[in-house]
């Protein structure tokens, strides 16, 4: 019987009803009193020197009220980097300024030069065409390896040049070496994992306004996470007290990333106002996203792996080149290193694996975290080398596989993490019956018969979520802590609004939260709100991402419950004369162990807030709750994908026939929204693999700037999808045994559907090694031709 | 997007007027032109919206060949002429998305004339006549080049004559992001020869496969087309395929077309 | 400045409008109708998308101007006489056809206009149709699968085990 309440149940969500009859609330559906239009001009070169802006005629234009330059900005902070990375000569990463207004010199396309705030948007752009402005363009540097020869133009003049950090991580080199040196076969491997947009559908807006009267800012953004937004912008590139400003996220209209981030329109329209004394609108267009947005991924790869004569994982190497673009975004350092090399051990027992990368300064759009950032480039490297070995070696893929599994628990990497639990098998089990291995046989004669290959792609991945605990990404770099809070707040008449530091921009925890609280008190879900989102009314908290909210707030949210059943268990005991350790809670009711006395859940809440019969020498009246949690460790989900495709060998065309994902989340509250996730995070990877790709010609202009040139998924490009989340071994270090969802789909699926069409292939007599993404017609065709 | 009017004329003489003012340009569906103007790239004094001419929408048969006018949107020539041109019929129904069908029109798409677009396909495969309001312009002699065609400035596209052929069909192969033709072949059978016309591929627009049409002519089958290829020289290069690669697509799609005739 | 004059949702309106007012911003700036969303410029997301006399056209892809007399229908016009959500609305919350909700009006509206003109459409027939409607979140799995139960088709064995 499926549940219908609590933990557990595929409640409905309880937000679609405000989607779907338009009444959500998004930024760009604010619009303030007295408010102005902004408009940026971007530069339009990659690389140049600003040799001058003039202003004068555009300040005339009609409508407009104010222009402002980069030297408006001299004196204020700039965008600053979250995460410390040192280099592995013991330096700290190059950290170039990164200003609001561009300042000097220009670095990619799409940098905001000037900003034209007027009474129209239109007015806005008019007098945006009237500034003269002289770029004395500069060569540009786009190639990631170009950038880093000698002689190589410089993104940022003061650095020596362009790499902003060498890192190494894992085993000592030593110990790699002698793993090669022993090896009966090493499988190498170079790749690229392609440049990504994150495309969230509702483009990025800020509003500001500012009141006088109090000196308070106010911003309402599209963010994933008001409270960092707050901080950053706040106390490192406008210098207003956090008490003076309030950031508000309301409904999001999707993330994946891109919205974690502090970003140089927000600051302006902030800044501006203040300078002002109006509010000031920001809506991005598409055009302007695919410039301003940090895209994702960007990665250049050689790996290794080195198998003994059993074809046993003995050691692992790996070099890559990440992109950075022109400025470090937010967490743009930490991607590449911490959220990608702790990954590299995957789900195999390798016993010395070494990473390493060199982070690169390009005149491209910065580069930062998209959904699953750095975990994804960790499998695909991984998981397609695997398969590289299986095809040399000449052994089943999925055996290779099995073979090397982890299957003791908890497991130390080389790459200093600790999985603490897993059951790699098991998902590898489900898999093999959900994709229906024994038929493939004849699908793959069927697909033949109507001239079309057919390919079947396997392959694991296991991510971390929830990162922390504090103290050590601290020593890892992170200047902030990882932690998230929740404040539960019952009210006198028992109804509860819980105020969370996770942010929902489709994950649903409006919905999904209260199942946790409800399952906890004995009371139904439609008594609890969460609000979330609005830095005034919520605690300090970190915001969603990295598939974090339920490990992290959604803990939290579990110890301030705690407190509030102790507390109210107090109150029960004094209102039924009892003793405190003698009270049950269960159904909403408090009892008296073996008694036949009750007071319901709003007496108790009543007697918190009428405090008339109440223990006011013990215990304070009222009853609300603030904890914070800081998790102990990563969660750790895991699984097994599985991808069917045809290969039409005239076009080159691909094409997804089935896809299987069996994953192990842990614990699950809301398997409806769980499978949710897992459907648009496989799109999303399907999508990469496929279809996107985010491209620069060499002088750096963006020649995939709109959806006439950025494949998006859409839907007839992908199948019904077969999920799985049975398979589950709960988190051992946080109260709820969960382990995070929202990104598997993406990390999962790219080397599934990319080594489908290369078995597609090879088994029809194309020796082809590897096909970078996205695997388009076009290469698949050219692979094929040998 | 700059400032301008928007005027809807009721009849095709009205639109010419209006058409004469000074930066007057027309709007068919608009389903290029109003993202091009979001864009800034056009500064247009007034629109003149095409789609209140009734004299311009509908289908009609004359003679052997449907007569499609140039305001009728491609949902319309999808319904519309399934039975009379049904190869025509299913091309109208692929482009763009549903929404867009409902509002893009053939006299517009002809009129842009976008590399890539399907109707110069089928207008050049089927041996279309392109009716303005001052004359008829065969479209062996309408197409000339990438966004280019015999249209005078203010010249309105009132019909389209597509000659009904014994057998077509269209094959597009969609470029994955846009959805336009990566490459687009539109094969006809007519009594006295075969007419194949290749879209999306080459960097002068629209053109005919003179070889194929020989070819096809003498034995129309997928067979009389083996041995025959497409030079890539002149193919268009871009993020989506090679010159190489179009023009390989070029003899699969031919090859396909005939086959599904 | 031109008046224009059409009904919305049932509800008819006047305003002078510029020429280059889009729907879009006729409905969201004009009539406070923030349902409809603006998702990219070039008319490709379908995010925008309403019912302009009976159609499903794209919002961003349509000046107010040219829809002078028109019936206009938007996802604020969609639901039942008494408030509650219409076959489809309540099929994309039973199937989970939505997360940001974002594209979600576009998609409804899509939807709509697609059982109009054909009432029990095939898999293949809905992921044809939803071409120029792009969702981010939810891969389209549970769209196409609402659309189908909102058709009235058993949904029961999609994708089951």
């Amino acid at each position: 019987m499926p549940k219908d309440h609590g933990i557990g149940a595929a409640q409905k969500r309880r937000e679609d009803v405000r989607f779907l009859t338009g009444a959500g609330q998004y930024t760009d559906d604010i619009n303030v009193y007295g408010q102005t239009y902004c408009h940026f001009l971007r530069s339009d070169v990659a690389h140049g020197k600003i040799a001058s802006i003039d202003t004068s005629a555009a300040a005339a234009m009609p409508g407009v009220v104010r222009i402002f330059t980069g030297t408006d900005f001299e004196g204020v902070g700039g965008l600053p980097c979250g995460w410390q990375v040192t280099d592995k000569n013991g330096d700290p990463m190059k950290e170039p300024p990164h200003p609001v207004l561009a300042q000097g010199k220009v670095r990619h396309v799409g940098e905001p030069i000037c900003a034209v705030v007027a009474e129209t948007l239109e007015q806005a752009r008019d007098a945006a065409e009237a500034i003269e402005l002289e770029i004395e363009e500069l060569p540009a540097v786009v190639d990631m390896k170009a950038a880093l020869e000698g002689g190589a133009a410089k993104v940022h003049d003061d650095l020596s040049d362009n790499l902003c950090y060498d890192w190494q991580f894992g085993s000592e080199t030593a110990a790699v070496e002698a793993a090669f040196a022993s090896a009966a076969h090493v499988t190498t491997l170079e790749l690229v994992n392609n440049r990504l947009v994150a495309n969230p559908m509702e483009p990025r807006v800020a509003v500001a306004e500012y009141a006088r009267a109090n000196d308070e800012s106010t911003l309402y953004t599209t963010s994933q996470n008001p409270h960092v937004i707050r901080l950053l912008m706040g106390a490192f590139v406008l210098g207003i007290p956090e008490h003076k400003l309030r950031v508000v996220a309301p409904d999001v209209g999707g993330g994946f990333g891109t919205k974690i981030f502090h970003y140089a329109e927000e600051a302006f329209v902030t800044f501006a106002a203040r300078q002002i004394n109006r509010p000031v609108k920001w809506t991005s267009t598409r055009s302007e996203a695919f410039m301003s947005d940090a895209h994702g991924r960007d990665h250049v790869t050689k790996i290794e792996l080195a198998l003994d004569a059993e074809n046993n994982f003995i050691g692992l190497r790996t070099d890559t080149l990440a992109n950075m673009g022109a400025y470090l975004s937010t967490f743009a350092s930490s991607v590449p290193t911490w959220l990608h090399g702790t990954l590299m051990a995957g789900n195999y027992k390798t016993p010395a694996i070494q990473v390493n990368v060199k982070a690169v300064f390009t005149n491209t759009v910065p580069v930062d975290a998209y959904r699953g950032a750095g975990r994804p480039e960790a499998t695909f490297q991984l998981e397609r080398l695997v398969d590289k070995a299986a095809r040399e070696l000449g052994v089943d893929p999925i055996k290779l596989r099995r073979q090397n599994f982890i299957e003791s628990f908890p497991y130390a990497t080389p790459v200093a993490v600790e999985y603490d639990t897993g059951d790699y098998v098991a998902t590898m089990d489900k898999l093999e019956e959900m994709i229906d291995i024994p038929g493939f046989a004849a699908r793959r004669a069927e697909s033949e018969a109507k001239g079309k290959l057919r390919g079947l792609g396997v392959n694991c991945y296991i991510e971390a979520c929830g990162i922390a605990p504090s103290n050590l990404v601290g020593q890892l770099g992170a200047r902030a802590g990882l932690y998230d809070a929740a404040t539960v707040r019952v009210n006198a008449t028992g109804s509860i609004s819980v105020m969370v530091g996770a942010h929902s921009h489709g994950q649903g925890h409006e919905t999904a939260f209260p199942q946790v609280v409800a399952d906890m008190l004995g009371i139904d879900e439609s008594m609890i709100e969460i609000v979330h989102g609005d830095t005034s009314k919520i605690p300090f908290g970190m915001g969603t991402y990295g598939s974090r909210s339920l490990a992290v707030c959604g803990s939290a949210m579990v110890r301030a419950t705690e407190k509030i059943i102790n507390k109210a268990k107090k109150i029960a005991a004094h209102l039924m004369e009892a003793s405190e350790g003698d009270i049950e809670l269960q159904d909403g009711m408090f009892t008296v162990a073996g008694t036949d006395k009750s007071v319901a859940w709003g007496d108790v809440t009543l007697a918190a807030y009428v405090p008339h019969n109440y223990p006011l020498t013990e215990i304070e009246p009222g009853l609300e709750e603030t904890a914070f949690y800081d998790p102990a460790n990563f969660t750790y989900p895991a699984g097994a994908y599985a991808c069917e495709v045809e290969v039409d060998p005239e076009t080159g065309k691909v094409t997804i026939e089935r896809f299987a994902a069996a994953d192990d989340f842990g614990n699950v509250v809301n398997p409806m929204i769980v499978e949710g996730q897992v459907h648009g995070g496989l799109a999303q990877g399907i999508g990469q693999a496929l279809l996107e790709n985010c491209v620069y010609d060499a002088d750096g202009q963006l020649l995939s700037a709109s959806y006439m040139d950025y494949a998006m998924p859409r839907a007839g490009d992908v199948p019904f999808y077969k999920v799985d989340h049975s398979c589950a071994t709960p988190c051992t270090h946080n109260p709820l045994g969960v382990k995070g969802c929202g990104e598997a789909g993406a990390i999962g699926s790219p080397p599934a559907v990319v080594n489908a069409v290369l078995d597609a292939l090879n088994n029809a007599g194309h020796n082809v090694a590897h096909i970078d993404m996205p695997v388009s017609p076009h290469r698949v065709w050219q692979a094929m031709q040998g | 997007m700059y400032s301008f009017d928007v005027v809807r004329p009721k009849s095709v003489a009205d639109a010419v007027a209006a058409l004469g003012e000074e930066e007057a340009q027309a709007l068919g569906g608009g389903q290029t032109l109003i993202p091009s103007l979001k864009q800034r790239l056009a500064m247009p004094s007034v629109l003149v919206s095409l789609a209140s001419i009734d004299e311009i929408k509908g289908v009609s048969s004359e003679g052997g060949a449907v007569k499609i006018g140039g305001g009728t949107t491609h949902g319309a020539v999808a319904r519309e002429v399934a039975s009379s041109y049904p190869a025509l019929a299913a091309m109208a129904s692929n482009i763009g998305d549903p929404a867009v069908r409902n509002r893009g029109t053939v006299g517009g798409s002809l009129a842009n004339n976008d590399p890539a677009a399907c109707y110069p396909a089928a207008a050049l495969a089927s041996g279309a006549t392109i009716v303005t309001n001052t004359r008829e312009i065969a479209a062996d002699d309408y197409f000339q080049g990438m966004f280019t065609t015999a249209l005078e400035e203010g010249e309105i596209i009132t019909a389209v004559s597509f000659p009904i052929p014994e057998k077509a069909a269209y094959i597009k192969f969609e470029q994955p992001a846009s959805r336009f033709a990566l490459v687009g072949v539109f094969v006809a059978k007519f009594g006295d020869g075969v007419r194949v016309a290749v879209t999306g591929a080459s960097e002068e627009g629209v053109f005919r496969w003179t070889e194929a049409e020989a070819a096809l002519s003498g034995d129309f089958s997928a067979a009389a087309l083996d041995g025959l290829s497409v030079p890539a020289d002149g193919l268009m290069t871009d993020l989506h395929g090679s010159a190489a690669y179009r023009a390989h697509l070029i003899g699969v799609l031919t090859k396909r077309a005939v086959a599904q005739a | 400045m031109t008046k224009v004059t059409m009904t919305v949702n049932g509800k008819s309106v006047s305003k002078e409008v510029r020429g280059n007012m889009l729907m879009t911003e006729f409905l969201r700036d004009e009539l406070h109708l923030t349902g409809t969303h603006v998702g990219c410029d070039t008319s490709q997301c379908g995010a925008c998308n309403i019912h302009v006399n009976g159609e499903n056209v794209k919002g961003c892809t349509i000046f107010a101007a040219e829809c002078d007399g028109a019936e206009v229908g938007t996802i604020e016009g969609q639901a039942n006489a008494d408030g509650s959500l219409n076959a489809i609305q309540q099929a994309f919350q039973d199937h989970h056809g939505l997360q940001c909700g974002f594209c979600t009006p576009g998609m409804v509206m899509s939807a709509a206009s697609l059982l109009k003109e054909n009432p029990k459409p095939t898999e293949a027939e809905i992921r044809h149709y939803l071409e120029g409607n792009i969702c981010r979140c939810t891969g389209y799995h549970n769209i196409v699968k609402a659309i189908m139960a909102a058709s009235g088709q058993d949904v029961s064995s999609i994708a089951a085990e």
